[in-house]
């Protein structure tokens, strides 16, 4: 009996989420409710959270509440504070969730709503949410301390060394896919780049007034910002509307590229509290703001999925990004599934804040649980829009060309009917000249929220602000990512360049602080120019390698915690890392091979540059490329990311071998070897 | 009545600073009172920083001045 009343609702939870699926799962011919997506994800979770989570909390990692925490141990009244378990969530959320979550569904849904669900909510439960909780757990158990250091003391110091070498290539990656997102959304969209570039002088004014002013009060400051954006975004329209002005904030996309890599190198070496820290404070309420906003327009309005279940570009045909389902649908969704970063940020300031051993769990599977909603409602609002509106805005030039016509014509051809007039009609709505081939990601999704939202609040009438607003607050935390990214892979470079010139190492003087500033820029930036002059859109190009980059510091991170799994001789429950880590090493492995050696041209790095290099020496010149030049630079795009991709295979396969080494060596041993602090209770004084 | 009145308002006064403090330290700054007390009890012979101080401190730690930190999601 006390089972049922236990067990009971959790069962009719469970039912309530698999009536919901099968619906959503089944439907045919019909437009489906978002909200059964939301009911079956939310039942999902709340089922994953109460028992799979509760399993790997007691029989994994035997959460003890009595034991001390780094936050107790430590306590210092700054990094190491015991902290409330909700108000932690909320800084673990707000620095788990970025852009990532967004982009990657909405480039998923061009296999339709489905595949992309699916994998979402399969990937979140048994592997995104595992690694956060793990992670955070292995680190809380040892201090507080970072990924890098773990995989040192638990692998071995060549491992830790391979994996911080990942972790910087994965940095350049995300740099360059974020900043690329940028530019394809304010190409040629003045509206767009003045309200971006109007929070630059908003932000050093919110700099000053927290320096001078009224220094700490964030709050004020945040709405003095607020205010201030919203009144760009307003003016913004009058820019756009403005023929002398509008010409003045029209760029093409390279001009774009340019002037983000100025500002990348200008931004990480200014002062943090001028320019980075408010922009932090905006980007990040607004975030918050923003999904909390979608999530109630979507609760709210309860849209009608448009997009079809499944596409017939799950063979691997799509315009948007190329390669079949297996692997390449589970590198386009990393954030939101499983995403190695987050394992950076669970081993960063978090465990450092726990006041309680057993609220790791709320927060670390919790947290991801939360960053998959997200991802969800990225999916929705892709899906709510007319898909002909989807593959006009996200196939490249070189396939729909440039005019509503010719666009209209080539989206129609494949299966989903839209007219020229149609795709004005979305342009004006949103105030832009054109919205063909705004691949990225950003657009689409702006597009699709300005949909929801509009509908809610303001009508037909604020769709073209809610549109710029969507624009905006996207713009405003991937900047605020590409300046604080800078400043971090320009200390990893310090620290690199340091043990060859220890001179180097020295953060405070001018010297090495701007060459490897550079440096850093110039690495992200060759990726960036590449992936703006890419006639495919550049999203092509690079959102799998960064995909692939992501899933390799998972398994990285997963290995570690299969590790320690054998450390603590618990290997009997190991398979609850092992099996993420193995399907992890399957995606990334066989992404990057198909990446480097794929015969197809759309999909292998090498075969296109070898068509391209052989044009060339039969001296002819292959569209995009206008010049013998251009089709060089374009060979050589591809040779280095061939090499990319194969460095992050071999990242992949060398961490694994370290692993299985040390699990063997764990599993051999008849004792406990893992490097815990040693366990100190609670002391009474602190209760 | 009133005594149902208190315990409301003290609810959402507990509330009200839950939330200010979450936000706070989503931008990385922690509760500067939690940090004085903490100074006062352990440290009684030090001087804890001012509050602009301490604001800077964060700031400073969260964005990695002179050394590690800065990581930011995707």
């Amino acid at each position: 009996m006390t089972a049922v009343r236990k067990h009971g609702p959790w069962a009719l939870v469970g039912a309530l989420g698999a009536a919901a699926l099968a619906v959503v799962a089944t439907q045919r011919g019909e437009t489906v409710n978002a909200l059964w997506i939301v009911v079956a994800a939310v039942s999902v979770y709340l089922i994953a959270y109460r028992y799979y989570s509760l399993f790997i909390a007691d029989r994994i990692m035997r959460l003890d509440p009595t034991r001390e925490t780094p936050a107790l141990r430590h306590n210092d009244g700054l990094d190491y504070v015991p902290t409330d378990k909700y108000v932690l969530f909320g800084h673990h959320f707000a620095a788990i969730a970025g852009a990532g979550p967004l982009v990657g569904p909405v480039l998923a849904a061009q296999m339709g709503y489905l595949p992309g669900l699916l994998w979402i909510l399969a990937g979140v439960v048994l592997a995104g949410a595992v690694q956060d909780f793990m992670v955070l757990f292995v680190s809380m158990r040892r201090d507080g301390r970072s990924l890098g250091e773990l995989i040192r003391s638990e692998l071995g110091t060549i491992p830790g060394i391979v994996a911080l070498f990942g972790a910087f290539l994965i940095m350049v990656i995300i740099l360059a896919v974020l900043a690329l997102i940028v530019v394809k959304a304010l190409a040629e969209s003045p509206w767009g780049t003045f309200t971006v570039m109007a929070t630059i002088p908003i932000a050093l004014l919110m700099g000053v007034y927290s320096r001078w002013i009224r220094p700490g009060r964030i709050g004020e400051v945040s709405i003095l910002g607020f205010v201030l954006l919203m009144a760009a975004i307003l003016y913004g329209q009058i820019v756009a509307d403005d023929p002398t002005l509008a010409a003045m904030f029209t760029f093409t996309g390279t001009q774009l590229c340019w002037m983000l890599i100025g500002y990348g190198f200008v931004a990480s070496i200014l002062p943090v509290w001028l320019l980075l820290a408010p922009r932090d404070y905006l980007s990040t309420f607004l975030k918050i703001g923003t999904i909390v906003g979608l999530a109630l327009g979507i609760l709210v309005l309860a849209p009608h999925l448009q997009m079809p279940a499944v596409t017939k570009f799950v063979d691997g045909t799509g315009p948007v990004w190329s390669g079949s389902l297996f692997p390449f649908l589970f590198i386009t969704i990393a954030c939101g599934a499983v995403s190695g970063f987050h394992s950076l940020i669970s081993s960063g300031t978090t465990p450092k804040l726990i006041d309680n051993e057993v609220n790791a769990r709320f927060i670390g599977y919790g947290g991801m649980l939360m960053e998959s909603f997200v991802a969800v409602m990225a999916l929705v609002a892709a899906s709510v829009i007319d898909p002909g509106v989807y593959f006009t805005m996200n196939a490249p030039a070189a396939v729909v060309g440039t005019t509503p016509e010719s666009a209209s014509a080539a989206v129609t051809a494949m299966g989903f009917p839209i007219s020229a007039e149609t795709i004005r009609q979305t342009a004006s709505d949103v105030g832009e000249h054109t919205v063909i081939s705004r691949a990225g990601g950003a657009p689409t999704l702006a597009v699709g929220m300005a949909h929801i939202i509009s509908n809610v609040v303001g009508g037909k009438a604020m769709m073209a602000f809610w549109y710029h607003f969507a624009i905006l607050f996207e713009a405003l935390f991937i900047l605020t990512a590409v300046d604080a990214g800078t400043r971090a892979g320009r200390f990893m470079l310090q620290d690199l360049i340091g043990v060859a010139v220890p001179a180097f190492k020295d953060t405070a003087s001018w010297g090495p602080s701007i060459v490897a500033t550079a440096l850093c820029v110039a690495f992200w930036g060759f990726f960036l120019y590449q992936g703006v002059t890419d006639p495919l859109g550049g999203v092509n190009t690079l959102w799998p390698l960064f995909g692939i980059s992501n899933q390799m510091l998972a398994a990285i991170a997963l290995t570690l915690c299969t590790v320690v799994i054998f450390k603590m001789k618990r290997e009997r429950y190991a398979l609850v890392t092992i099996v993420p880590t193995l399907w992890l090493i399957a995606c990334t492995l066989t992404a990057g091979l198909q990446k480097v050696f794929s015969a197809d041209p759309r999909v292998g790095f090498l075969a296109h540059a070898e068509r391209y290099a052989t044009a060339l020496a039969e001296g002819k010149v292959l569209a995009p490329a206008r010049s013998a030049d251009q089709m060089r630079q374009i060979v050589f795009n591809d040779r280095v990311d061939a090499v990319l991709a194969l460095l992050f295979v071999a990242v992949v396969v060398a961490i694994v071998v370290f692993g299985i080494q040390a699990c063997l060596k764990a599993y051999r041993a008849d004792r406990w070897t893992a490097l815990e602090a040693d366990p100190r209770a609670v002391p009474a004084a602190a209760e | 009545m009133s005594a149902a009145a208190e315990s409301l308002r003290e609810r959402w006064a507990t509330l009200t600073r839950c939330v200010c403090d979450g936000a706070r330290l989503m931008v990385g700054q922690g509760n500067y009172d939690t940090y004085v007390a903490h100074i006062r009890k352990t440290h009684p012979d030090q001087q804890p920083m001012t509050a602009t101080e301490f604001f800077r401190e964060r700031q400073n730690a969260r964005f990695g001045v002179g050394g590690r930190g800065g990581f930011r999601c995707c």
